[in-house]
């Protein structure tokens, strides 16, 4: 088997999936670019197609229509055994009847690896993910982190092409899970290769990700590095999905934004649209281009600021990251100010669950 | 059927592990309290099984003169160590040929969808409630010379086959009849396989058939087990459709134990064949416990799963 230190490069064209009896595409036409040796995360709401548009690239689902190019062959047809990927999944699927060591053992075996290099391998495998002590557990004898690192090690032990993981820490707890992520971050790095990591968790996916694919109704909104999906969404979807932000919906017309409550200084094309801020670049105070009147709801203390959540005078609600020396409390009267630029005019789709907005008649 | 009421019993045995979760929380009074939930059992067992085994026991090496004569004759005497190898082998045969069956009918009820499934197990589970004896009179009726087998098979160019009296039909006949006892119990335990397990292992690399061996076969063998010792057992003591299907000639143990109690009245050699039945049962069950066990402990997918629902 020919090692390949940097990874296949993984070409999702008009990737396309129906399922029978669905009024509705699963996977509707997407384009998928992962580069060789790249870390890239499918990030979306519950139903948006990746576990299918994942399945689809391991082969256990089959394609309706597109192509799936590894490196520069078409493995859209190929049964999951010949296509060569490491697949990890969320309940692990670790071999219940054989030993750790064995788990990982398994895909050498099936390479025929010869038993002397097979075993050093699985020994290298198991040191990497830090379970060497423990090679001779059943599964049902580990605990779910160690489960998911015997998982990862039999991944990765027959040098795949690719790392295709499935929501893989879903199942743990959240300081087990941040462990895991360093964990998984430093293998991506060691091993060079490609991963396509799932997830539905956006911080995940910002502390992990090279770039990062937002899905949505079966379909790619946006792809980009985690600072470019921050910084500059091109839909309220894709704001709201990642990271807080105070969304105002209205029109635009000459940088200014009529909400119809209120007008706003934003840059951007004339037309309908959302301004879409971050609470990093709102402040409790008068200065800026902008400014509102505002009830304090909800003060959060997060250690080094606070997460202040206003009701604004002119309708909707808003999120404020005060690092001030003065506390405000619930029920204080505001001025919330922000900069022209701090904000980004994007299409006025339908936010997500997280979204905060002057239109919002119920604050999220 | 006194004699295969044993066997009966006994093949609970298997079931066992998976039974006996850990006694947890019910410690003392209560845990003592439930016990009294076994003492009906325990009645009825000793009275109608416990009792009687012994007497046959008791009178296997009193009559027709004290000692071992009775045993020693089952190895000696070429008419009873034939009916004793003969049933062995049925026995065999009729297991595998209710894995055979049975292997692919359970994982077909595993992959169809709710409504098939039912299907498929009302096929399984309809003769299973109708009674042994009907089912025994409509394999006479479909194995006769002129049954509706041999029509179906002149039709088509064959035969008329000699089916009824042979080992061949009544192989037929006790594997249709012992087919849910090996079916449910390989269905419970395939259910509980997580399907993305085969996923895993053909991701990994594993071809179909290689996933399957590997992965799937040592995962449902906790059912294959239960399975085939119950349909083992119960062919060990198989009367009723042997006598009808079968001929006299062809005898199976319960019969020739029938004839020597009802005909010839030699109880001293019905009670010491009968017991030798009872020990080969018991071996087996034991075998079978213990190669469950040494499984079992290292599968977690439920050695006692399929025990739960037999
Ligand atoms: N086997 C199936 N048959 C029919 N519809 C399916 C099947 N699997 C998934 N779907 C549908 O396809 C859509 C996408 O599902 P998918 O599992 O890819 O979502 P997901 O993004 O992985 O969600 P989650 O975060 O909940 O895992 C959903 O609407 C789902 O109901
Ligand atoms: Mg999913």
């Amino acid at each position: 088997m020919p090692e390949t230190p940097t990874g296949a490069s993984i070409r999702a064209e008009a990737l396309t999936k129906v399922f029978k009896g669905a009024p509705a595409p699963a996977v509707d036409a997407v384009d998928l670019h992962v580069r060789p040796g790249e870390f890239m995360t499918l990030l979306g709401p519950s139903g948006s197609g990746k576990t299918t548009t994942l399945n689809m690239i391991a082969g256990f689902e089959a394609v309706t229509s597109g192509r799936i190019l590894l490196d520069d062959t078409d493995i859209a047809r190929l049964p999951p055994h010949r296509r060569d990927l490491g697949m990890v999944f969320q309940s692990y699927a670790l071999f219940p009847h054989m030993t750790a060591a064995e788990n990982v053992a398994f895909p050498l075996r099936q390479r025929k690896v010869a038993k002397p290099e097979a075993a050093r391998r699985v020994r290298e495998a198991l040191e990497l993910v830090h379970l060497d002590a423990h090679g001779d557990r059943l599964p049902s004898q580990l605990s779910g982190g160690q489960q998911q690192r015997v998982a990862l090690a039999r991944a990765f032990v027959f040098a795949p092409r690719a790392m295709l993981l499935d929501e893989p820490l879903g199942a743990l707890d959240k300081k087990l899970r941040e462990s895991l992520q360093l964990e998984i971050a430093r293998l991506h790095s060691e091993l060079g290769i490609t991963f396509v990591f799932v997830t539905h968790d956006q911080e995940e996916a910002l502390a992990l990700s090279d770039r990062i694919a937002v899905f949505r109704d079966g379909r790619i909104e946006q792809v980009g590095t985690p600072a470019e999906l921050y910084e500059t969404p091109v839909s309220r979807f894709v704001a709201t999905f990642l990271g807080d932000s105070t969304v105002f919906s209205g029109t635009l017309r000459g940088g200014l934004l009529d909400t119809g409550s209120a007008h706003l200084r934003a840059a951007g094309p004339d037309g309908a649209c959302a301004l879409v801020v971050r609470p990093e670049r709102m402040h409790l105070g008068a200065e800026g281009e902008n400014t509102l009147s505002a009830t304090v709801t909800d003060v959060v203390y997060q250690g080094a600021f606070r997460r202040v959540l206003v009701a604004f005078d002119a309708g909707g609600t808003g999120q404020v990251r005060d690092t001030g020396t003065t506390p405000v409390q619930a029920g204080d009267r505001v001025e919330v100010g922000w900069a022209a630029e701090a904000g980004v005019v994007v299409a006025d789709t339908p936010g997500a669950a997280a979204a905060q907005s002057l239109d919002d008649p119920v604050p999220a | 059927m006194a004699v295969s009421t044993p066997p009966r019993r006994a093949s609970r045995a298997p079931t066992e592990p998976g039974s006996a979760r850990p006694p947890g929380r019910g410690r003392g009074l209560l845990a003592r309290a439930t016990l009294l939930l076994a003492v009906p059992a325990v009645v009825v067992l000793v009275v109608f099984f416990v009792v009687p085994a012994l007497r046959l026991l008791w009178l296997s090496v009193t009559t027709p003169e004290p000692g071992l004569g009775n045993y020693t004759a089952i190895l000696t005497d070429e008419v009873s160590l034939t009916v004793v190898l003969r049933t062995l082998g049925m026995a065999a045969i009729v297991t595998v040929v209710c894995l055979l069956v049975a292997y692919p009918y359970a994982y077909l009820m595993t992959i169809v969808s709710g409504r098939w499934r039912a299907v498929l197990l009302a096929v399984v589970l309809i003769p299973f409630w109708t009674s042994l004896m009907a089912r025994t009179f409509a394999w006479v009726v479909l194995l006769q010379d002129n049954g509706l087998v041999n029509t179906v098979l002149g039709a088509v160019g064959i035969g008329p086959l000699r089916m009824l009296g042979t080992t061949a039909g009544v192989t037929v006949a006790m594997a249709q009849v012992m087919l849910p006892f090996v079916v449910l119990p390989v269905y419970t335990t395939m259910r509980g396989i997580d399907r993305k397990l085969v996923d895993a292992a053909l991701s990994l690399g594993a071809r179909p058939v290689a996933a399957f061996r590997q992965v799937y076969l040592p995962l449902s063998f906790p059912g294959v087990a239960a399975g085939a010792t119950l349909v083992m057992v119960l062919s060990l003591g198989f009367y009723v459709t042997p006598s009808l299907v079968g001929s006299p000639q062809q005898s199976m143990l319960a019969q020739f134990i029938s004839v020597q109690v009802n005909q010839l009245v030699n109880f001293g050699a019905a009670g010491a064949l009968a017991v030798a039945l009872l020990v080969v049962t018991l071996v087996l069950l034991g075998g079978v416990a213990l190669l469950t066990r040494t499984r079992g402990t290292r599968s977690s997918a439920g050695a006692g799963v399929a025990g739960g629902l037999v």
